[in-house]
């Protein structure tokens, strides 16, 4: 896959950093079932931003869900960081698909919620959740209760109690996928302004191609029915990113490309289904 | 939670009028020696002022027993619905017995706490606390097990101890179903209390409550007074609803979508 494979993730080789995230040979079923994955190798570098996308049942969230420690691999090794996940989890956050808020706290207390947890005092606290809401833009909304909030918004305050844990690496699964196209448009850019001010590694489950292609340097394109990596893509557009991207020749070129694998695994499926 | 507007709350006033005439109206048109079945409204007002001190010294009582009963209801079904909470085994476990209790018609029970506890307060307060404890532990142990599965896995993200998983996440998501329990046990405990003084209470020791009271004003055919007895008591009723009706609201109006304003 990538001219990186050389560095071994065991050894801490002072030349070359160890990979933050390594996959290797993922397989996973559930109970006596079939294979939902099956040999999925990869290393992801700090600081990469790395897009899964695929038909349903190619098991995209599942892998996240591997990542988080939240579902058990079948066999195959996952490392984060040096550890395994349920160890890594101070180190990792999951964005869920809904905003999955507290309804009976406010925006504050919400973002404050995962240091809460980990029993940081409480000015400490404030004070991350003040300056998360302020990247998301959120500031005066700080008060409020979930129910007082747009989708969008919601999903900004779900952002912001992610960022203010400043993450290694970040798990979302399809945060943007419930949201309407200027709305997503709009967040996808202020992800990327977050990024610069915060090095996590990122690793993003979506359906949509355009969204893959804006935010991340890396593609992984996987099939279904096992789940594995039919091709990856590197998305060589420089960073910042703004609207103007969008608007690029390299970005339409990308697009079309990503999404004309996409049908060709969607073919696969078919194929195999049948 | 709709606007009323003026006219609105106006209407159940003028349909009360309305019915106070249709009551004098049948008891205009009943026969003399029938009347004393019927009081008229007046009546049951002289009532209140005859029997006042004795209607209030019975409604104390009731209220007492009422109190004790649901508020033991709520403390040990809280505990209990936390234990249920841990695990399906427990649930499975326990729910068929909690059911036998709940299918026992109480009154039934009554003599035999009247043989364990004698007679008064304490029977009508056991009483109030069987009738209570049922919808309170049904509905808060749904609520416990009911969080969202989203929740709960990202809790378990922030690597939280099960005791934080608890009292930071299960409990308040089970507030509303937990309140919902609480209104239910709070239109039953004054019937309980009733109930129970009906068939275990005690006029000993001035204990007598609003039961006791029924049975010896039907026993002396005092029309009036038996209605003053069913004023008061609805009375109470109301009372112990309006207080759980406004502790619900008010720690849940901010959050919950059932307190939503319509816009």
């Amino acid at each position: 896959m990538s001219a990186s494979t050389s560095s071994s993730a065991s050894t801490t080789a002072p030349a070359k950093r160890p990979p933050v995230v390594r996959f290797d040979n993922l397989i996973k079923s559930f109970g006596d079932g079939p294979r939902v994955i099956d040999g999925i190798s990869l290393q992801a570098e700090q600081g990469d931003f790395i897009s899964l996308i695929g038909p349903s049942g190619c098991g995209k969230s599942t892998v996240l869900k591997l990542m988080s420690g939240l579902l058990p691999l079948t066999s195959g090794e996952i490392v984060i960081d040096g550890m395994n996940p349920v160890n890594a989890r101070e180190e990792l956050f999951y964005v869920f698909q809904e905003p999955t808020l507290m309804p009976w706290l406010t925006v504050q207390a919400n973002v404050e919620m995962p240091l809460k947890i980990r029993g940081r005092p409480a000015a400490e606290r404030a004070a991350a959740a003040t300056k998360a809401l302020a990247l998301v833009g959120l500031s005066e909304r700080a008060d409020y209760y979930p129910l007082q909030l747009s989708g969008g918004q919601k999903m900004r305050v779900s952002i912001a109690r992610a960022v203010s844990m400043s993450p290694k690496v970040l798990l979302m699964d399809e945060p943007f996928g419930a949201l309407d196209e200027m709305t997503r448009d709009h967040l996808n850019e202020e992800l990327l302004a977050i990024r610069q001010q915060q090095a996590w590694t990122a690793f993003f489950v979506t359906h949509s191609v355009a969204e893959a292609v804006f935010l991340s340097n890396r593609i992984i394109v996987l099939s279904a029915n096992p789940g594995r990596i039919h091709t990856e893509v590197k998305v060589n557009l420089p960073y910042p990113r703004t609207e103007d991207t969008r608007l690029s020749v390299e970005y339409q070129r990308l697009v079309a490309e990503v999404s004309r694998l996409l049908r060709s695994v969607e073919r696969l499926k078919t194929k195999t289904a049948v | 939670m709709q606007k009323k507007s003026k006219i609105d709350r106006f209407l159940p006033v003028l349909s009360g009028v309305g019915l106070i005439g249709l009551w004098y109206l049948v008891r205009a048109l009943m026969s003399e020696d029938r009347l004393f079945l019927l009081p008229a409204p007046h009546h049951i007002l002289d009532a209140f002022s005859e029997r006042g001190p004795a209607l209030w010294a019975a409604a104390m009582n009731t209220g007492k027993g009422a109190l004790f009963g649901f508020a033991g209801a709520v403390f040990t079904s809280f505990s209990m619905a936390l234990f249920l909470s841990l695990s399906p085994r427990i649930r499975a476990s326990f729910y068929p017995h909690l059911m036998v209790l709940q299918m026992t018609p109480i009154i039934i029970l009554a003599p035999i706490l009247i043989l364990w506890v004698g007679a008064g307060m304490k029977s009508v307060v056991i009483i109030t606390f069987l009738i209570c404890f049922f919808p309170m532990v049904v509905n808060t142990t749904q609520g416990l097990v009911s969080t969202d599965s989203n929740l709960v896995d990202f809790f378990k993200m922030c690597n939280a101890t099960k005791a934080q998983e608890m009292r930071l996440l299960r409990v308040p998501a089970a507030l509303p179903y937990f309140f919902t329990g609480l209104r239910i046990a709070a239109t039953l405990a004054p019937i309980g209390a009733i109930v129970g003084d009906l068939y275990a209470g005690s006029a000993a020791g001035g204990q007598g409550g609003l039961g006791f009271l029924t049975i010896v004003y039907s026993s002396q055919f005092q029309m009036g007074a038996l209605f003053a007895t069913a004023i008061v008591s609805c009375a109470l009723g109301f009372l112990f609803v309006g207080v759980v009706l406004s502790f619900s609201w008010w720690s849940l109006h901010k959050w919950h979508e059932s307190y939503r304003k319509e816009t």
